[in-house]
């Protein structure tokens, strides 16, 4: 842990990337798929879709995956993607869980810094191998069962990030709606520290408490809200990283909007 | 200035002329909601003040709101249509809904996130101050307003002037009741009878020079119990205007029945004061408010004129070919405009439906496609770009087509109003709002749009006998109820036939009451009808009109006959039969009535 500053930083700026991106001082993961990443990428990123890292995403594997990637302890890495920086959250989270420390979310999607005409290529880098420690931090996850006895605690609260539609229609029982395009600004994944601690205050959401997040299966849209949470000062928060997919095939007990029609008003 | 902070410029976006927010309110609701939440804020005091800000409850929840957001005049610019977009996915449900007084709402939002909206409607100079609660609601006026053949002038100005006045003015923040207001082009297209007060532009030789003025009609309007309004005097001079507006709001104010929250719209006070007398009373009122006020309360009438400039176009897709259905499209979504290669072109929604994607598109379009670079909403849950050059109608409807927005049939009986109903409405009893899109779907898919004789009727669906749909001037109108066999309830509608909103304005008469399901099978009866008996120049509205004023020859002569051959479609079958007549629209649950704390009055 280096200092105060770098453990409350959440996303890096454009303008910072791209010079840390000069001076080689860091490592980028562009986690699109690999066609996609083929084509073109932000200069001397490396591709690790997270399909790949879902596939077994076991603390053993993932430590493969981060050597293999050039990452030890102290590698600064940022993160990024084209999904609003809900597939770059979830990985990004899963290196603090294994025990990284110095990882951000690039402020902006790739799409959005090509539309700025900024600096790529499809260059494929050269990577040498690394040797990152094993240092997992459990306090970050929130497993099923331990979502089931949190949950009766009156200092913790759920969030659902899932759309409003579908939290109506089924979520878990005293699960708050906050869907993840809220968290967002015009053209940052994250808005702005401000208007994120104003809207977690108006929602009641404070320090005081024990956050999970949870979304529809594989812990993106809620690994989003987990550094949306931090961003805003929220610091003791946890992903329910295996979401309403696992809760429901458990059999869990869900709840839904009673007497309503929702649905009927989407023009989907 | 970083890089980061770039964004890229589009092509020209007008933008809006009036501010209509004040970023303030948005801190202000946040606090009480929390003030409301510790207990430190009663509920009828917090309601007054949530529905003043246009925050409606929600159907059997108090932690949802609608927030309706005001467009006066019905304008609408391209940064609010993507505000709109982005809040419609932040806050709402991924869609939002064009209302039938030019309003667009934002359903199932938290309350807490209410403020947010607030903050964010700032941004592009929007406000759903006093779109709710006992103000003067949205001030709407014609889509057609300034491009409609049979006008005598633009009224959109006065129309906003009015809107700025009354918006926060200390005089209108606690009437007995909502008040409205609707501006028209000309008295075909307007929905001028059928509202507190009704305006029609009007112009008069006075001494041999022309005057600007209006025709207006008070005391109409629909609900519980409906009524047409009466026309104040042959000519009201612009000048007398304001005058007029102020004087029926002070007399409503004055004596407006605050006690009987269901017979407390100014209608009532026409009706049980007699009109004569209650016109009086208007006259006299202006002339003290005349006297009184002349000097200090002027209506600020911005007439300086819109710029029409047509959008460069970078590619030429002259040697395009015509995509399938234009044609179609082409006959039933647009109007041509008084101005020469004009067209004005309405976009069909379900119900008034729009995803957020859609929304974010149709800003694209304006910028691309309307040489006015705004668009405007209707009266029919629905929204219109105008100024579009004849040249571009095809490169258009290309577009259209690409965002789903390409339906035909908007200006036609296919656009069928359903008000929220069970999707939202603590009142409601019945999802009118899905079985409005469900009419429109058949239609649809008969081409009955394409149908001449079908194109001035309309059909009209509340979700109960509240009239929020307008279902009283429908030519085929319905409202929900619950009928019952033994113990089972099924959704039932009441229908009336004949109403309609153009310069003959009149309430439809009561036929019978029709199931659910029953509905759509009723509705395509009544046109076989119709074009079995029909004369050549009949319209199926003229039709019914002649039916309803006894002067039809044919076998069917009154409401009681059609009424007569429809009842055997109507009656039950027995639950094992046909267990889905008893189930409402999108649900697959057994009916039950069910009703919250409505909020009309409050
Ligand atoms: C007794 C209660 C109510 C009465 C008498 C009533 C009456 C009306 C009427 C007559 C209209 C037609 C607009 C016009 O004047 O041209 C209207 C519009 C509307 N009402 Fe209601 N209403 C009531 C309660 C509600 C409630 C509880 C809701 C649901 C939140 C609701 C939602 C709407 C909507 C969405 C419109 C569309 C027009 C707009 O933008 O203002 N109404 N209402
Ligand atoms: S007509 Fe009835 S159901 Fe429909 S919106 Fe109005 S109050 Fe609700």
């Amino acid at each position: 842990m280096c200092c105060l500053t770098q453990s409350i930083k959440i996303t890096t700026d454009i303008d910072s990337l791209r010079s840390e991106i000069r001076d080689n001082s860091i490592r980028v993961i562009d986690v699109r798929r690999e066609g996609d990443y083929k084509q073109d990428h932000i200069p001397n990123s490396v591709n690790l879709p997270l399909a790949t890292l879902l596939s077994d995403d076991s603390p053993e594997r993932v430590l493969k995956l981060v050597n293999s990637m050039g990452i030890d302890d102290e590698t600064p890495v940022v993160v990024y993607d084209d999904t609003f920086g809900a597939l770059a959250s979830r990985v990004a989270w899963t290196l603090e869980w294994i025990g990284h420390s110095d990882v951000t979310l690039l402020e902006t999607t790739y799409s959005n810094w090509k539309s700025l005409g900024l600096e790529n290529d499809s260059k494929i880098p050269e990577i040498s191998n690394k040797e990152h420690s094993l240092n997992l931090q459990s306090d970050i996850l929130a497993t099923s069962d331990y979502l089931e006895s949190a949950k009766t605690r009156d200092d913790v609260i759920l969030i659902d990030n899932r759309e409003r539609l579908n939290y109506l229609e089924q979520h878990i029982p005293g699960a708050v709606s906050l869907p993840y395009r809220t968290l967002a600004s015009n053209d940052k994944i994250l808005r702005s520290k401000e208007d994120m601690v104003r809207l977690f205050d108006n929602r009641g959401i404070s320090g005081d408490s024990e956050i999970i997040t949870y979304c529809g299966s594989v812990g993106t849209l809620s690994g989003l809200a987990y550094y949306a949470l931090k961003s805003a000062g929220l610091s003791n928060a946890k992903l329910y990283v295996r979401s309403f997919k696992e809760w429901k095939n458990l059999q869990k007990p869900t709840v839904m909007q009673e007497d309503a029609h929702y649905w009927d008003l989407s023009a989907e | 200035m970083t890089i980061s902070k770039l964004t890229q410029s589009s092509v020209d976006s007008v933008n809006p002329k009036i501010n209509w927010a004040r970023v303030e309110e948005a801190d202000n609701f946040a606090n009480t909601v929390k003030l409301y939440r510790q207990g430190k804020y009663d509920e009828n005091s917090f309601r007054r003040f949530r529905l003043q800000h246009g925050a409606y409850g929600t159907r059997m929840t108090s932690d949802y709101a609608m927030v309706r957001v005001k467009l006066p005049a019905g304008e609408i610019y391209p940064k609010q249509f993507e505000k709109l977009s982005q809040l419609s996915e932040q806050y709402s449900i991924g869609s939002a809904h064009f209302s039938t007084r030019e309003n667009i709402q934002l359903h199932w939002v938290v309350l807490e996130d209410v403020s947010e909206i607030f903050r964010s409607l700032a941004e592009v100079g929007l406000t759903s101050r006093e779109a709710c609660g006992n103000s003067v609601r949205n001030v709407m006026c014609s889509p057609l307003s300034g491009v409609c053949c049979d006008e005598k002038f633009d009224s959109t100005p006065y129309a906003l002037a009015t809107a700025k006045f009354f918006l926060r003015n200390p005089m209108a923040q606690s009437l007995p009741r909502k008040f409205k207001f609707n501006f028209t082009c000309c008295e075909k297209h307007g929905m001028v009878r059928m509202v507190d007060v009704g305006l029609v532009p009007e112009i008069q030789q006075i001494d041999g020079s022309e005057q600007k003025g209006f025709k207006i009609f008070l005391g109409g309007g629909l609900g519980n119990k409906s009524f047409v309004g009466h026309q104040l005097e042959d000519f009201t001079p612009e000048d007398d205007l304001l005058y007029t507006s102020i004087a029926v709001v002070r007399i409503f104010d004055r004596l407006g029945d605050r006690k009987n929250l269901a017979r407390n719209r100014m209608r009532y006070l026409v009706n049980d004061m007699g009109w004569e007398k209650f016109q009086n009373l208007v006259l006299k009122e202006r002339a003290i408010v005349r006297a009184t006020q002349s000097v200090v309360t002027r209506l600020k009438v911005d007439t300086t004129t819109d710029k029409i400039k047509r959008p460069l176009k970078i590619s030429d897709e002259s040697g395009n070919s015509t995509p399938d259905g234009y044609a179609r499209w082409l006959k039933t979504n647009t109007v041509k405009q008084k101005q020469s290669e004009y067209h004005s072109v309405f976009i069909t929604l379900e119900a008034g439906d729009i995803t957020s994607n859609q929304l974010a598109a149709l800003a694209e379009l304006i910028r691309e496609f309307s040489s006015e670079g705004k668009a405007r909403t209707g009266f029919v849950q629905n929204v219109a770009l105008r100024y579009v050059h004849e040249d571009d109608l095809i490169p258009l409807y290309s577009k259209l087509l690409q965002s789903g927005l390409s339906k035909s049939g908007a200006l036609t009986m296919t656009t069928t109003v359903g008000c929220s109903g069970t999707t939202s409405c603590n009142l409601a009893l019945t999802n009118s709002h899905r079985l409005a899109k469900e009419i429109q779907r058949k239609f649809l898919e008969l081409k009955l749009d394409e149908d001449d004789d079908l194109t001035d009727s309309s059909i009209k669906i509340s979700g109960c006998p509240n009239s929020c749909a307008q279902h009283g001037i429908a030519t085929i109108g319905f409202f929900g109820g619950g009928g019952r066999v033994g113990k089972d309830m099924y959704p039932n509608y009441q229908m009336s036939l004949g109403g309609r909103y153009d310069g003959d304005t009149m309430l439809g008469q009561t036929c019978l009451r029709v199931p659910a399901k029953r509905v759509i099978p009723v509705i395509l009866k009544i046109i076989e009808l119709f074009k079995e008996n029909k004369k050549s120049e009949d319209t199926l509205k003229s039709w019914i009109n002649r039916i309803i004023h006894d002067s039809e020859d044919s076998d069917i002569k009154s409401i009681n006959d059609i009424k007569k051959i429809l009842e055997p479609l109507v009656a039950p079958p027995t639950k094992d039969d046909d267990p889905d007549f008893y189930l409402d629209y999108g649900s697959d649950t057994s009916y039950h009535t069910k009703t919250g704390k409505g909020e009309c009055a409050a």
